[in-house]
């Protein structure tokens, strides 16, 4: 088989994965369901990373703050304004899309490590302020009130549709949106790379000098990626949350949950390839699942792991497979048609 | 007066964030590494001290004697035949490795002690209090300003006044002339991070006499480190203390006003200071 042949098949099979995917509702369980639901939302998160960190160069550590930001407006929506938990999604990503503003004018001045310093403190910033907003419960947090997801637009829908209980369409609901925000993210960050400024970004991660002597202005650039995915992680945060039901500043802000794993999913898997968090979140839920019975034993794990993939194949798991097999899933080379090189480009 | 008691509690808790940052600092300034794991080293050493003092039955002043040496080599070791390899242009792998390193550190820690507070203990020292004029201090806190003043004298006096820093500062400049000067980075650069982990030794010290210790708390600790290394600016060692001294006196006048804004005031204060001055206040280094 030719590598395009090759290229097509997976292609095939990453289609025939997600329809798969949407009929877990239906046909499995619902641990399953809720299951799933955090692998696909972690993957959201780690998609997003991976185009700050691994495209645009901008090595966060604070990205808990759009998380956190995005369940707190979910839940200021629903509680203090009477909204419907779906609509209060949106508005979680609005949130954090202007949280990331005054976020990116205050880091971009800081280049290289300092800004990964910054987003972090930026990030606390945003949690102990949060801690103050007494009407949501302030440092100890609060609960959707009882009810709420039960009630949401669809779910009734749902349940006669499925034939299940109120809690496991709303289950199912979740879920599904969860699916969908992968699928969009992935798709939006394929075609965004593809495009005309995508080509600009990673002309600007491999030699910054250049990419401006053509025209492109990194900065733009960059702040226009920070804030796309502040919205993306937004919209994750505020879905999470809808399903926990419940949050509190040191949730919903954590940096282990939502920066420490996701980092480690993206860099296992491959960070800078697009289907690198795929491979890494599979990963990260098998490892959790074999090793649920040793406590942090599978944090340990996930740590090494990470640094030996670090220290001896930078492109992760899928850059290792890429280069073995020459498939390309969502392939970012711009190749000429007439000719095609026979060994392997330079990084 | 107060206030002049805030300020001077504040500036003597600026005095235990300068030595968590000085080895921080140093390894920084030399060769652009950011540890994102030095919080959890000096946790690591607190409890290496512990052992130590359980063991031997040893005062914890002794029994940093017997810890500083094992942390060099864990340093060195760890610079050696780890983070030399992702050292580079590209700042994600040394960011990532050491981000690694911290979650291992951690749960490592936590499987070996468990999640129990921990505490070194001093006897009536931690207690003893000194009147200055109108206010009172604690000996231990003006012991251990007084001991990140030393700290970072004897760097500086190792940093300007010997052949060992005269590399260290050759190969900040430059590593690849310092290389062609017959200087090996890579050596400069594991003794840099033993003496940074020695620092971190001292520093666990007074983190376990002064405050309860578990597996968890490097990061929190870590990121105060942080912003005095930043503000100070990269590769001033008295930037540090500068920068941990303003971090502490921010903290200390949150707090008086209200209790549940001190560590905000300090993070506050340190997006000041960057706001004004993105490269910090005493720039020694370009970046």
């Amino acid at each position: 088989m030719t590598n395009s042949s090759k290229s097509t098949l997976s292609r095939v099979i990453a289609v025939l994965a997600v329809l798969v995917l949407a009929l877990v509702p239906v046909i499995g369980s619902r641990a399953m369901v809720q299951d799933l639901f955090m692998v696909l939302t972690l993957l959201v998160l780690a998609l997003n990373w991976n185009m700050l960190a691994g495209f645009a160069g901008l090595v966060s550590v604070g990205q808990q703050a759009f998380v956190g930001i995005g369940a707190y407006a979910m839940f200021g929506g629903v509680i203090l304004w009477g909204w419907d938990p779906l609509p209060a999604i949106l508005l979680g990503g609005v949130a954090a899309m202007l949280l990331s503003l005054p976020i990116a004018f205050f880091t971009f001045r800081l280049n290289g490590a300092y800004f990964a310093i910054g987003t972090w403190v930026s990030a606390e910033i945003v949690r102990l302020s949060m801690a103050q907003w007494k009407a949501l419960g302030g440092g100890t947090g609060t609960s959707l009130p009882k009810g709420t997801t039960k009630e949401m637009i669809g779910v009734a829908q749902i349940k006669e549709l499925l034939g299940v209980s109120s809690s496991a369409a709303s289950d199912a609901l979740t879920y599904w949106l969860a699916l969908t925000l992968a699928v969009v993210t992935l798709l939006v960050g394929y075609l965004f790379l593809r495009s005309r400024m995508g080509l600009g970004l990673q002309a600007i991660r491999d030699n910054v000098e250049a990419a401006r002597s053509v025209g492109v202005d990194p900065l733009r650039l960059k702040a226009l990626v920070f804030v796309l995915t502040a919205f993306g992680t937004g919209l994750c945060g505020a879905l999470l949350f809808i399903q926990i039901t419940r949050v509190s500043p040191d949730a919903a802000f954590s940096v282990v949950d939502w920066t420490a794993f996701v980092i480690f999913i993206t860099v296992i898997g491959g960070i800078g390839t697009l289907p690198g968090p795929v491979v890494g979140v599979l990963v990260f839920y098998i490892l959790q699942r074999v090793l649920a019975d040793y406590g942090t034993v599978y944090l340990i794990v996930l740590g090494l792991i990470g640094i030996v993939i670090m220290l001896f194949a930078r492109k992760g798991l899928w850059g290792m497979f890429t280069e073995k097999t020459g498939i390309e899933l969502l392939p970012l080379r711009h190749r000429s048609l007439q000719h095609r090189p026979s060994q392997r480009s330079g990084n | 007066m107060i206030w002049v008691d805030t300020i001077v509690q504040g500036i003597l808790l600026g005095g235990l964030y300068a030595l968590f940052a000085a080895g921080l600092s140093l390894v920084f300034g030399i060769m652009r590494l950011v540890n994102l794991a030095h919080g959890d080293l000096i946790v690591l050493a607190a409890f290496l001290i512990l052992t130590v003092v359980n063991l031997l039955g040893l005062s914890p002043f002794v029994a940093v004697l017997i810890a500083a040496p094992v942390m060099f080599a864990v340093g060195w070791a760890l610079q050696t035949y780890v983070l030399n390899r992702v050292l580079g242009d590209d700042i994600l792998p040394p960011l990532l490795v050491t981000f690694g390193l911290s979650v291992v550190i951690q749960n490592g820690l936590l499987e070996g002690f468990s999640a129990d507070s921990q505490k070194l203990s001093a006897g009536p020292i931690e207690a003893a209090s000194l009147p200055l004029g109108p206010i009172t201090v604690g000996v231990m806190p003006l012991l251990t300003l007084i001991s990140a003043v030393a700290v970072i004298f004897a760097l500086n006096q190792l940093f300007y006044r010997t052949k060992l820093g005269r590399a260290f500062r050759a190969t900040s400049d430059d590593a690849v002339t310092a290389g062609l000067m017959g200087i090996r980075p890579r050596n400069v650069f594991a003794i840099a991070t033993g003496i940074a982990m020695v620092v971190a030794t001292i520093a666990a010290l007074y983190l376990g006499i002064r405050a309860n210790f578990d597996p968890s708390i490097g990061p929190a600790r870590l990121i105060y480190a942080f912003e005095a290394v930043i503000i100070g600016g990269l590769g001033s060692l008295w930037g540090t203390l500068a920068g941990g001294i303003l971090i502490g006196v921010a903290q200390a006048l949150g707090a008086a006003v209200n209790p549940e804004w001190q560590i905000l005031a300090g993070h506050i204060a340190f997006v000041l200071v960057l706001l004004i001055r993105p490269r910090g206040l005493f720039p020694r280094a370009n970046d």
